[in-house]
């Protein structure tokens, strides 16, 4: 089982992880929608907004380092954005030539890369705290309180649950195939990119036999406890004062963030 | 572990408000239509053959193959998830398995989730159910062809989306992010078509009975061939379009008011209203692009029933 490594909770037992799992998920969403909503270079908002990261992050006791660290995972995909340093108009930073193209930075561009590597960034670490301070199946639940069709919480469900154990599957099958490839140091080995290709086609065709196999297995077994079409939960899953003064606050606080920004 | 983020994925942040919210618009419609169809045609016994689907799909991804030079492919799994599951639950399985990715890996973000499952979700499986269903009477070896050519098509669509998305957010510049994620993505295609073609063979070979017709809802079957096909020609004729000839798009764009309502709007404009969380400019826009979605659905639908009615 390699459950851990799939896992994103952390439990630290803080005022964050207690929280009910649906405030969480709206003020993360509205979080996010709040950045994205934010003008270009808006950078008093930005900090506000960043010390609302922090804010709820030293709730959640997972320390600094732990949102940090992983905070750098959408950073790649600023490369898509890279082009409008030189495609808006404004006034020219810098010129430099890369390969034969003749390349000026503007203010404008600049601006607006800040910009949205920043929201990313932002995003980036609420949805990160949000999956390290509430279960999976409870984030789904809560999905479900959120109005989300039923058969579409219950399948991302029995994808949590049995993601592990196809994995499991998956590195059996990926390990069958590194014993059964033999190299030899400075030969050529391993057959074309095609080959290659049509062997691990092979692969996930058998795992896909596999998967529908249990799938029947397990449909029996859950008949055979009594399943009804419907997952439940022993959790109770109500709001209480707390998380109403909670979601409150953070809302208007992130309202204020808005009004801030469009000064 | 590795779990190696695709390209396709947009975060959070590279999107505007107004993109997210129209494709988030048009993915909650196409999958509340998935959802009602699937919910008559599925009993309770398909919920959980669905959501193992969709880990196998989530799993299936981690099986590469090295190509050169360190670089690996793997496959993305929309077409083959439609043509193996049929295309309304292959959308839900694709939903389930990007809504995953986003809110569990922060790979894909959250307001853009309507984007990623719009482009990953329903075009794959649009185009790859719709060109499969297409040859569904012919020979083994064509079916596995046609298959092929779906499954590279589903991965240029949803490459070419991505650069719209992107260009109508302002977040690259068209051609740019057009060229770019058309000739990378033409090389991930063709592994994924390999993958696909590879994975369909071995189940051909194997388990052919769960490819036959029993899995297959019989009666939309001219409408997904359509749509596939409508779908696949727009890829084919916007992608040299939008990287040799960016100019007419941008113009077309202009003309309509994409641009305007894409970039600058909702940052300028609402400056100067007293409300400032909803001005008018975006809502309008937003509204526009609902409104929109409707009417191409009402279209599609509507042509829908006058074909079945003929056929039958």
């Amino acid at each position: 089982m390699h459950f851990d490594v799939f896992d994103r909770y952390h439990d630290t037992g803080s005022f964050l992880h207690r929280l009910e799992p649906r405030v969480k998920v709206i003020v993360t969403v509205v979080f996010i929608f709040s950045n994205v909503f934010l003008p270009d270079g808006a950078w008093l908002a930005f900090g506000l907004s960043w010390l609302f990261v922090l804010f709820a992050n030293a709730l959640s006791n997972l320390g600094l380092a732990f949102t940090f660290k992983r905070s750098f995972i959408a950073l790649p995909f600023a490369l898509a954005a890279i082009t409008v340093l030189f495609s808006i108009p404004g006034s020219p930073i810098s010129t430099f030539h890369f390969l034969f193209w003749e390349l000026t930075i503007t203010d404008a561009g600049l601006l607006r890369f800040v910009s949205i590597v920043i929201r990313s960034w932002l995003s980036v670490q609420m949805a990160i705290l949000l999956v390290a301070t509430t279960r999976f199946p409870d984030i789904v639940h809560a999905l479900e309180h959120l109005r989300v069709p039923a058969i579409l919480t219950t399948i991302i469900a029995f994808l949590y649950r049995y993601l592990f154990v196809l994995v499991d599957e998956v590195f059996r099958l990926l390990r069958a195939r590194e014993a059964r490839s033999a190299a030899v140091t400075g030969l050529r080995s391993g057959g074309s990119v095609a080959w290659r290709a049509e062997v691990a086609g092979n692969m996930a065709g058998q795992l896909f036999l596999r998967s529908y196999e249990r799938s029947d297995r397990v449909y029996n077994a859950m008949l055979a406890r009594g399943y009804t079409g419907h997952l439940n939960t022993i959790y109770p899953h109500e709001m209480r004062r707390v998380d109403y003064v909670t979601i409150a606050l953070t809302l208007l606080i992130i309202l204020l963030f808005q009004l801030i920004g469009r000064i | 572990m590795h779990y190696a983020p695709a390209p396709l994925h947009i975060p959070d942040g590279f999107l505007n408000v107004t993109v997210s919210v129209i494709c988030w618009v048009i993915t909650v419609i196409v999958i509340g239509v998935a959802v009602s169809r699937t919910n008559k045609a599925l009993g309770e016994k398909q919920v959980p053959l669905m959501g193992i689907m969709a880990a196998f799909i989530f799993a299936a991804q981690m099986i590469n193959f090295p190509i050169a030079g360190g670089t690996s492919g793997h496959l993305l799994g929309g077409a083959l998830a439609a043509i193996v599951l049929g295309p309304w639950a292959g959308m839900l399985v694709m939903t389930a398995v990007i809504a995953v990715q986003g809110l569990l890996f922060q790979d894909g973000g959250l307001l853009v989730m309507g984007a990623n499952i719009f482009n990953m979700g329903l075009l794959t499986a649009a185009i790859g159910y719709g060109l499969y269903r297409s040859v569904m009477n012919k020979s083994t070896a064509t079916k596995l062809a046609v298959a092929g050519v779906a499954a590279w098509l589903s991965v240029m669509a949803g490459a070419l989306a991505t650069a719209l998305q992107l260009w109508l957010s302002g977040t690259s510049s068209l051609q740019a992010v057009t060229i770019t994620m058309l000739s990378v993505h033409a090389l991930i295609g063709i592994g994924e078509a390999l993958i696909t073609v590879a994975a369909l063979s071995f189940i051909f070979r194997t388990r052919p009975d769960l490819l036959g017709e029993g899995s297959v809802s019989a009666e939309s079957g001219r409408g997904w061939i359509i749509a596939g096909v409508v779908i696949s020609l727009i890829v084919i004729l916007l992608s040299p379009l939008a990287s040799a000839n960016p100019d007419g798009l941008e113009r077309v764009a202009t003309d309509l008011g994409f641009i305007d309502a894409g970039q600058a709007a909702p940052f300028n404009i609402i400056a100067d209203y007293t409300v400032p969380f909803l001005g008018k400019t975006p809502l309008s826009t937003i509204l526009a692009g609902i409104l929109g979605a409707f009417i191409v659905i009402g279209i599609v639908v509507a042509t829908g029933r006058t074909l079945q009615k003929k056929s039958s």
